[in-house]
C-alpha cells in the first residue's frame, strides 16, 4: 500500500486531495471579495477619488491626503485619543483576568468556583448596545443606582456619565466588568495544567498559597501570558469602534473621538473617502508594524512568539 | 497530604478570597436583578430611588408599552432571520474551508493558511470594505450583514485545530480503500463526528450576529429592515424617543414619565434572548476558548 516514492509526489497528492479544493472555494472567494478587494481598493488614498467615476478613473494625486492627515487638528487629538484608551484598556484590562483565574485556581471550594466562573462568563455575552445603555442607566448623574450607592457612603455625585474627563475610566471600567471572567478562561485553562506535583512539593517545602501562586502558578502560564500580551499590543492602535462610538456624546467628545470613529465620520457620513481611507490606511500601518515589533522582540527575551 | 493542617496565613488568604470573588460575582447578579426590578416598577419609584433590590409599585405599564411598538416585533424578526441564515452561510464556508486547510497533503496549505492569517493583522478598514459592498449592491439586503463579515479567521483556526487533533487519520486512510473521496469523507465521517465544534462556531457566529449593529448601521437603508440592536440603539442611545416613537401629545406625556422605565424594559427585553440560553449553551463557549487555545 506504501509507496513513499510518490505519496509525497504533488500529483500523487494532487489526485488524492483535488476534491478539497471545492470545499475551500467558498472561503476563498470570501477572503478574496470581502479582504483582498479591499486591499486593492487602498489606493484611493492616494487618488482623488469619486464616487462616479469608480477607482480605477480617478485620478492620482501622490501624498495629498497623507500631508492633510498630519495638518489636521482634530486628528491628532483623535490620534492621541486612541492611543491613550488603549494604553489603559492594556494597563489597566491586561491584569484584572490573570487575577481572576488565579484567585479561582486556589478556591478551595469547587461549587463556588463554578458559580462564581457560571456568573462572570455571562455579560461577555451582552450586545454593546445594551451594556452601554445599561452603564447609561447604572451610572446616571441624577438617579443612577451606582451614583446613589456612592453617595451613601458620601462620594460623589460625579457626573461619570456626562464629563469627558470621566470617559476613559468608565470606558475601560466598564469593559474589565464585562469581560473579564470570559478572558479568564485561558488562563484557567493554562492553570488547569500544571502539574499537582509542584504545588504537593512547593507545600511539603512550608510554601504559603501567596508563595505557590508566585512560584509555581505564575511561571506556569507565563507562555499563555506573553502569547496574549502579543495579541493585545497589536491592536493598540485600534480600539474597538463599536463601543466608542455609543459612548460618544458632544460633551466627551475631546476624550472619545478616535481614530475609527473620525474614520467613519469623516468617510461615511461626510463622503471624504479619500482621506478617511488615507487615514485608516496610516492606522493599519502602524498596528501591523507594531505586532510584528512586539513579535520580534518578545521572541528575543522569551521562548514565546506566535510565529 | 490532605491531612496537613491548613497553616493560619493560608486559611485567611482563602478568606480573603472567598470575600474577593463574592463580591466580584455580586456586582454581576445584583445589576441583573436591579435592572429587572426596575423594569417591573412605577416610574416614579425608579426616578426618586425607591427601587434598590426588589420592584416597588409592581406595574406592567412598560412592558406594555414597548410590545406596543411595532419595530420591536420587526427587529427581533430581523435578527432572528439574520442570525439564523448568517449562521448557517458561516459555519458551513467555515467548517468546510478549515477541514480542508486541517489536511496536511493538501497541496498549496501553507500559503493559503497564511494569505487568510494575514487578513487577520492587516486590513482595508471600513471605507474600501464599503466600497465593495456598494458595487456588489448588497446595501439595504440581508446579504450586507451576512456576507461581509461571513468567516471569521479565529473561528476557521478553532475548527482545524479540531480537525487536526480530533479525526484520526487512520479514518481517512481506511475510508480511501473503501473508495471513499474525501467529500463524502467530510460529510460521512468527519461532520458527525464534529458536533461539538458545529455547535461552538454556530454559537459564535450566532452571537455575533445577533449582537451586531454596526454593519446594519451602515448598510441598512430602510427602518423596516432593522436588526432589534439597531432599533434599540436608537431608542436607548440616541435618545430619539420622540421621533422614533411617534404619537399624540398624550401618549407623548406618559411616555415622558415611562421613559425611566421603558430604558429597562428594553435592556431586559434586549438580552432576554441570551440570558435564557446561556446556562445551556456556556459549556460550548467555554470549550471554543479551550480549543483555540490549543495549539496544532
Amino acid at each position: 500500500m506504501k509507496k513513499t516514492g510518490h505519496r509525497s509526489s504533488l500529483r500523487f497528492r494532487l489526485n488524492n486531495t483535488w476534491d478539497l479544493y471545492f470545499f475551500l472555494l467558498p472561503m476563498l472567494a470570501y477572503f478574496i471579495i470581502f479582504h483582498y478587494v479591499p486591499l486593492y481598493g487602498l489606493q484611493i488614498a492616494f487618488k482623488d477619488f469619486k464616487i462616479r467615476m469608480g477607482i480605477m478613473a480617478s485620478p492620482w494625486i501622490g501624498l495629498y491626503e497623507f500631508k492633510r492627515l498630519f495638518s489636521t487638528s482634530l486628528l491628532l487629538t483623535a490620534i492621541g485619543n486612541t492611543l491613550m484608551l488603549s494604553v489603559y484598556s492594556l494597563g489597566f484590562g491586561f491584569l484584572p483576568p490573570i487575577i481572576l483565574a488565579l484567585m479561582l485556581n486556589q478556591v478551595p471550594s469547587l461549587k463556588f468556583k463554578k458559580f462564581v466562573q457560571t456568573v462572570s462568563y455571562a455579560p461577555h455575552f451582552i450586545s454593546v448596545v445594551v451594556m452601554v445603555s445599561l452603564l447609561f442607566c447604572l451610572f446616571s448623574t441624577t438617579n443612577g443606582i451606582v451614583t446613589r450607592i456612592l453617595g451613601v457612603f458620601g462620594l460623589g455625585p460625579y457626573p461619570l456619565t456626562s464629563q469627558a474627563k470621566y470617559f476613559r475610566g468608565l470606558y475601560v471600567g466598564s469593559d474589565i466588568w464585562q469581560n473579564m471572567g470570559f478572558s479568564a478562561i485561558i488562563y484557567i485553562a493554562a492553570l488547569s495544567s500544571i502539574s499537582p506535583e509542584l504545588h504537593e512539593a512547593a507545600t511539603i517545602d512550608g510554601a504559603n498559597k501567596f508563595q505557590r501562586i508566585w512560584h509555581v502558578d505564575i511561571p506556569g502560564i507565563l507562555p499563555t501570558i506573553t502569547i496574549m500580551l502579543i495579541l493585545r499590543s497589536g491592536s493598540i492602535m485600534s480600539v474597538g469602534f463599536q463601543k466608542v462610538y455609543l459612548m460618544q456624546t458632544s460633551l466627551n467628545l475631546t476624550r472619545s473621538e478616535t481614530i475609527s470613529t473620525y474614520v467613519y465620520k469623516v468617510g461615511l457620513e461626510g463622503g471624504d473617502y479619500s482621506f478617511s481611507t488615507a487615514v485608516g490606511l496610516f492606522n493599519s500601518v502602524v498596528n501591523f508594524i507594531l505586532i510584528i515589533s512586539v513579535n520580534a522582540i518578545t521572541r528575543r527575551l522569551s521562548e514565546t512568539s506566535l510565529w | 497530604m490532605a491531612a496537613v493542617r491548613k497553616s493560619k496565613f493560608d486559611r485567611v488568604f482563602d478568606g480573603a478570597l472567598y470575600v474577593i470573588l463574592g463580591f466580584l460575582a455580586l456586582t454581576y447578579i445584583y445589576a441583573l436583578i436591579y435592572v429587572v426590578s426596575a423594569s417591573f416598577s412605577d416610574p416614579n419609584a425608579v426616578y426618586s430611588g425607591r427601587v434598590v433590590l426588589w420592584p416597588v409599585d409592581f406595574t406592567l405599564n412598560g412592558y406594555e408599552r414597548v410590545f406596543k411598538e411595532k419595530m420591536l416585533w420587526y427587529g427581533y424578526g430581523n435578527s432572528l432571520l439574520y442570525m439564523t441564515v448568517g449562521s448557517v452561510v458561516s459555519t458551513s464556508f467555515t467548517l468546510m474551508g478549515a477541514y480542508a486547510l486541517s489536511r496536511k497533503d493538501l497541496p498549496g496549505r501553507g500559503i493559503i493558511t497564511g494569505l487568510l492569517v494575514f487578513t487577520m493583522f492587516f486590513s482595508g478598514g471600513i471605507i474600501p470594505l464599503y466600497l465593495v459592498v456598494r458595487s456588489l449592491s448588497l446595501i439595504d439586503t440581508i446579504w450586507a450583514l451576512v456576507l461581509p463579515g461571513a468567516v471569521s479567521m479565529s473561528n476557521v483556526i478553532i475548527a482545524r485545530t479540531f480537525y487536526v487533533s480530533s479525526i484520526p487519520t487512520g479514518l481517512l486512510d481506511a475510508a480511501k480503500i473503501d473508495g471513499c473521496n474525501n467529500v463524502r469523507f467530510f460529510f460521512r465521517v468527519a461532520l458527525p463526528l464534529s458536533k461539538a465544534i458545529i455547535a461552538v462556531i454556530t454559537l459564535y457566529y450566532a452571537v455575533g450576529l445577533w449582537n451586531d449593529y454596526f454593519n446594519a448601521m451602515i448598510y441598512i437603508k430602510t427602518r423596516e429592515k432593522y436588526p432589534l440592536q439597531l432599533f434599540l440603539r436608537e431608542i436607548l442611545i440616541s435618545s430619539q424617543q420622540s421621533s422614533a416613537m411617534t404619537g399624540d401629545v398624550l401618549e407623548q406625556e406618559i411616555l415622558a414619565q415611562l421613559q425611566e422605565i421603558i430604558k429597562y424594559t428594553l435592556i431586559v427585553v434586549g438580552s432576554v434572548p441570551l440570558l435564557l440560553l446561556y446556562p445551556f449553551l456556556q459549556k460550548y463557549f467555554v470549550q471554543g476558548v479551550l480549543i483555540g487555545s490549543l495549539k496544532e
